[in-house]
């Protein structure tokens, strides 16, 4: 493969050359997805596994050992008062996953009802809606997030419905243009010949084909909500700091990093870096599969 | 009566595809038209067929002028009307398997429980076995799905029937199968049809009475407006 530059009058060799190519992107390919499955599954295992096995107090605070460096008692060292960093990062990646997860879930919900609405309905309720749509995107969601989180008092809930109303536009996007596609074809003719009312088409013919599109769009949204509830709470709109999310960690640990203590703030970055990471890169290879034609760069 | 009063119809209102196109079919009759591919004559059948509302004109149904079209019109008036599309990949739902294909007009008009026995009943005559009715349309071939599209088409009892090439895919035997089938239900019925086509010698032989596309024109369009068709021109003289 030193002899890259052959052109088409090495035909014999070409062959062994192309296909030895195609073997390397297909096993980088592989290897970035089982990586990711197993980052996943540790990712998993440790949610749910740690917290019912490992009987200790999050919340234990030991002002004795506060700021330890990594050890083998604290392998991500402890924070300023004294609790162990791996265990409260097990534990605020249980919240940030939750908030991620919840988040997704509603934001699709809505992107894709009002998405099909547009697409079915078409007319004056698309071109308002999709208007409005355009509306919100134009401003900052981080800034709308920060607006809508304000409204509320601090909690789960309320990160989990700001980053939902601020990430269901991109959704609502997809799904209307696929129902506009699938909108034209035959087989919707047949289902409005056949007597089938707006909904039912809607609900038969148009959603169905539109689903697999929208669970995509939902698994690539929970890295992002992911790091957007990390954003909040670093931005101390988030979660109340005595929940352990991956961005109340980080938030917590500005102090000590200046004071040169980089361990509070290196691993609960690396556990919201990681997953969300892993989530991506399978949800990529998904679409991939799904939708070869269009290979491209992580959504997020 | 199914009266098509100088319709104009398309997609883009500053160029129709359809202008001022005339067509009267009386109950029971059998009516093709021929036309060469891209003439608008598919836009037609399904301006007739409620599925695409024309720019002007008028559409009277069984007496009564249409004032909505696809879901503007009343359920009623558009099962009244079966259509048979040109391709049958495109014209079903890939989620379906064919029973429900077929039964789908059914459920969709609120008589779900006569399903079972209208789907037994229209899949027989037409060689749709239990099997086939089991496999979802990427699993059949394109005259077996056809079959199954002309099935849906009829279940409702529609008075009358739009056919748009549905025949244009087909190998020769499934035609005839085709044809029989609608010929059958006709004569069963009473039903009009309004075949759409370009095959001279299947219209010619399936339909009472067959119209050729340039000739509806010619009636509508006055001669020094006409857009010259070298198809036209080609055409043997004294053919329809």
């Amino acid at each position: 493969m030193t002899d890259a530059g052959a052109g088409p009058t090495a035909g014999t060799q070409d062959g062994p050359v192309w296909r030895s190519r195609r073997t390397d992107r297909q096993s980088t390919r592989t290897v970035r997805v089982r990586t990711s499955a197993v980052l996943i599954a540790a990712t998993a295992l440790a949610v749910l596994l740690v917290p019912p096995v490992v009987q200790l107090d999050q919340q234990a605070v030991d002002l004795s050992a506060k700021l330890l460096p990594p050890s083998w008692e604290h392998p991500f060292g402890t924070d300023d008062v004294g609790r162990d960093l791996l265990l409260r990062c097990v534990y605020g990646l249980r919240v940030s996953l939750l908030v991620g997860v919840a988040a997704a879930l509603t934001a699709t919900v809505i992107g894709t009802a009002v998405g099909a609405c547009a697409g079915a309905l078409g007319g004056w309720v698309d071109r308002v809606v999709m208007r409005l749509v355009d509306t919100f995107s134009s401003v900052p969601h981080l800034l709308l997030g920060i607006f809508i989180i304000a409204l509320f008092r601090p909690g789960v809930w309320p990160v989990v419905i700001s980053v939902a109303l601020t990430h269901w536009l991109s959704t609502a996007r997809i799904v209307r243009a696929e129902v506009l596609s699938l909108r034209s074809r035959p087989y919707i003719d047949a289902a409005v010949s056949g007597g089938a009312s707006r909904w039912r088409v809607t609900v038969r013919h148009l959603l169905p084909g539109v689903l697999p599109h929208a669970a995509l769009a939902a698994v690539l949204m929970i890295p992002h909500a992911m790091w957007h509830e990390s954003a909040l709470s670093f931005l101390g709109l988030g979660l109340p700091t005595r929940t352990a999310s991956l961005g109340t960690l980080v938030q917590s640990a500005r102090g000590s990093l200046l004071a040169g203590q980089w361990w509070p703030t290196l691993f609960p970055g690396l556990f919201i870096i990681v997953p969300t990471l892993a989530i991506a890169g399978l949800a990529g290879a998904w679409r991939e599969r799904f939708n070869p034609r269009r290979r491209s760069e992580l959504m997020l | 009566m199914l009266e098509l009063r100088s319709i104009t119809a398309g997609y883009d209102r500053r160029a129709p595809v359809v202008r001022g196109i005339s067509l009267t079919i009386e109950p029971g009759e059998a009516v093709g038209l021929l036309g060469p591919s891209g003439c608008g004559k598919s836009t037609l059948a399904r301006v007739a067929a409620l599925l695409h509302r024309p720019d002007s004109g008028t559409l009277v149904l069984d007496g009564e002028p249409v004032r909505g079209w696809r879901h503007h019109a009343p359920p009623a008036r558009r099962t009244a009307i079966g259509v048979v599309f040109q391709q049958p990949r495109l014209s079903s739902d890939p989620r379906l398997r064919l029973a429900d294909l077929i039964a789908e007009p059914l459920r969709a008009t609120g008589r779900r429980e006569e399903a079972a026995d209208r789907v037994a009943e229209l899949a027989e005559p037409l060689g749709l076995t239990p099997d086939l009715l089991r496999r979802r349309p990427h699993e059949v071939s394109d005259g077996q799905l056809q079959r199954a599209c002309l099935a849906r088409a009829l279940v409702l009892r529609p008075r009358w029937l739009i056919c748009d090439e549905p025949t244009a895919m087909l190998d020769a035997s499934t035609t005839a199968a085709l044809v029989e089938a609608i010929e059958d239900y006709r004569a069963a019925t009473g039903a009009g049809l309004f075949a759409v086509g370009h095959d001279r010698t299947l219209l010619r032989r399936w339909c009472d009475r067959t119209v050729h596309w340039d000739d509806l024109t010619a009636s509508s369009v006055p001669p020094g407006d006409r857009p010259g068709s070298p198809l036209a021109a080609r055409r043997p003289a004294g053919a329809p």
